[in-house]
């Protein structure tokens, strides 16, 4: 089976500060990757590279054989055609939430790719009904809670029912049951056809998620594997600050080493 | 903490809060809010044209009146067009309005006593006549915006012929403003949060531009973030927006009914 991506040897600069460094990658159709790195890895760059958003400086990224670059989108067939098969979720909700309504920013993408009327209204619904949040229908995006806005940027992407969904940090600002709600969301995906490529930095949904794990350091891939290979190697982990080592106490015992927080416990041996 | 600040952080508490409470009347069950959005736009343009064209200060009080009818039966508070549109445009209108008052010549109806001041029945008339004016159409125009979700004035301007990029613009700012409102609230809280003791004014002015400085960053980054939202959806340079209006027999009779009202109005007050 031939990679639906492939990324070859790609730089990309944001006005002389390097964020992806010579970085190349496979991706197979149906994987699950969950994306690993610490601020700053390259993360949402290589996502947004991956979403045709913006250009490799050096390298070449090809989707399903065809190098993506500025002239393939110049024409409406094969932008459309890209559009409908993959989809970004963005990290901050705000950035996507555009339109006057929840309504409107759902039927936005099916609208641009010129669904029928009919075929929009049906798969809005669908997509509302998906994320629990028809009851915000007719709701501004500046009357929704951090939570609400991530589920309506979700519902953005979804009703477009793409091969390809790539989340940006999609459990970000969200509380625990929330990010329960969405990883099961992305666990259900995982088990389908669709390839899932999330980048995050939250280790614990990593095995939820993921059947694969890439591991960016300072915009290159460190390490690439299956989550419990990666995820017991504590150096990699330690080396791309995704553990730290710090100080506590388990009553009279005090001692230091590196570890990894879940969000009120932790678990090792002593 | 200096007046300045703390009166801009409370300007921008307050122009979110009348968004909110404009959202809470548009969904109330009253007169306007149940015709089409179209029909309201419609009309209230036609009520505006006649009150702009009468010359008679009884015809264009019968209209106010007309307008406070309609305020009661969409169930806005008389409070709510005293607060927002009386008292406002009262004093301003007025201050445009009084030089009229002396200007105008005509019969003398108050003298100054001492030098040549004076006021005329003409320039009397003439600035009752353009207050009068001001608070009816604002009042129509307010009544407008109070019954009406933004996103549906927009849909009917759009409906009504209005260019979709001019209608994109217009959802767009209305979106972010209220974003970008709230970040200047949250960085005046933090430099709020941070001083101690009473600032001088050449300080307070450096502050706010450096706050407005790092806003339009800001808002730099996120106009270019959002183009590429709407790029990863399909956005190609048109945008396409959902009708979802449909005018019934109601709609028709009062679109029919004002322009009546407007037609005989202009006539009246020739």
């Amino acid at each position: 089976m031939s990679p639906i991506f492939e990324l070859r040897d790609v730089c990309f600069d944001y006005e002389h500060t390097p964020a992806l460094r010579g970085l190349s990658l496979q991706v197979e159709p149906g994987e699950s990757i969950a994306l690993l790195g610490a601020n700053g890895s390259g993360k949402s760059t290589l996502l947004r590279l991956l979403d045709a958003l913006c250009f490799p400086s050096r390298g070449t990224v090809t989707f399903d054989g065809e190098v993506l670059g500025p002239r393939l989108f110049q024409r409406n067939g094969p932008s459309h055609a890209f559009r409908r098969r993959v989809g970004l979720v963005f990290q901050n909700p705000d950035v996507q939430l555009f339109n006057p309504t929840v309504l409107d920013e759902v039927a936005f993408g099916p609208l641009q790719l010129e669904w029928t009327r009919e075929q929009v209204l049906g798969k809005v619904e669908e997509a509302l009904e998906l994320m629990r949040i028809a009851y915000l229908r007719d709701r501004p995006p500046y009357r929704l809670s951090g939570g609400e806005k991530k589920r309506v940027a979700l519902a953005s992407i979804v009703v477009l029912d793409p091969e390809v969904l790539l989340l940006d940090e999609p459990t970000s600002m969200l509380d625990p049951r929330s990010q329960s709600e969405i990883i099961d969301l992305i666990h259900q995906w995982k088990d389908s056809s669709k390839t899932v490529i999330t980048a995050t930095h939250q280790l614990e949904m990593v095995e939820d998620i993921a059947t694969r794990v890439v591991v960016l350091e300072e915009g290159r891939v460190a390490a690439s594997g299956v989550p419990a290979q990666i995820l017991s190697d504590q150096d990699l982990l330690l080396r791309a600050n995704l553990v730290h080592a710090h100080r506590h106490s388990h009553g009279a015992l005090s001692h230091s080493h590196p570890h990894r927080h879940s969000h009120t416990s932790h678990e090792h041996e002593h | 903490m200096s007046g300045f600040l703390e009166a801009t952080a409370l300007n921008l508490t307050r122009a979110i809060g009348r968004a909110l409470t404009s959202e809470e009347i548009a969904r109330r069950r009253g007169l306007l809010q149940a015709l089409d959005p179209r029909v309201r736009l419609l009309g209230v343009l036609a009520l505006v044209i006649a009150v702009t064209l009468s010359r008679k200060p009884m015809v264009v009080a019968t209209l106010l009146t007309l307008a406070i009818v309609l305020a009661l039966l969409s169930r806005v508070s008389l409070a709510t067009l005293a607060k927002r549109v009386w008292l406002v445009v009262f004093f301003f209108t007025a201050t445009i309005a009084l030089p009229a008052l002396f200007v105008t010549p005509g019969r003398a109806v108050w003298r100054a006593p001492v030098g040549a001041v004076q006021i005329t029945g003409a320039g009397l008339y003439t600035a009752a006549l353009l207050v009068l004016r001001v608070e009816t159409a604002v009042t129509f125009t307010t009544l407008l915006v109070l019954c009406t979700p933004w996103s549906h004035v927009l849909k009917a301007l759009r409906s009504l012929g209005l260019p979709q990029e001019l209608i994109a613009m217009l959802a767009m700012t209305h979106r972010y403003v209220f974003l970008l409102t709230e970040t200047a609230g949250q960085m005046l809280e933090s430099r709020r949060s941070r001083t101690v003791g009473a600032l001088r004014g050449a300080l307070q002015r450096q502050m706010v531009t450096r706050s407005a400085g790092v806003l339009m960053s800001k808002s730099f980054i996120l106009s270019e973030e959002v183009y590429q939202a709407m790029l990863s959806r399909g956005f190609a340079g048109d945008v396409r927006l959902l009708p979802d209006f449909q005018m019934r027999r109601g709609d028709y009779a009062a679109l029919a009914g004002v322009i009546v009202v407007g037609v005989a109005a202009v006539w009246w007050g020739r």
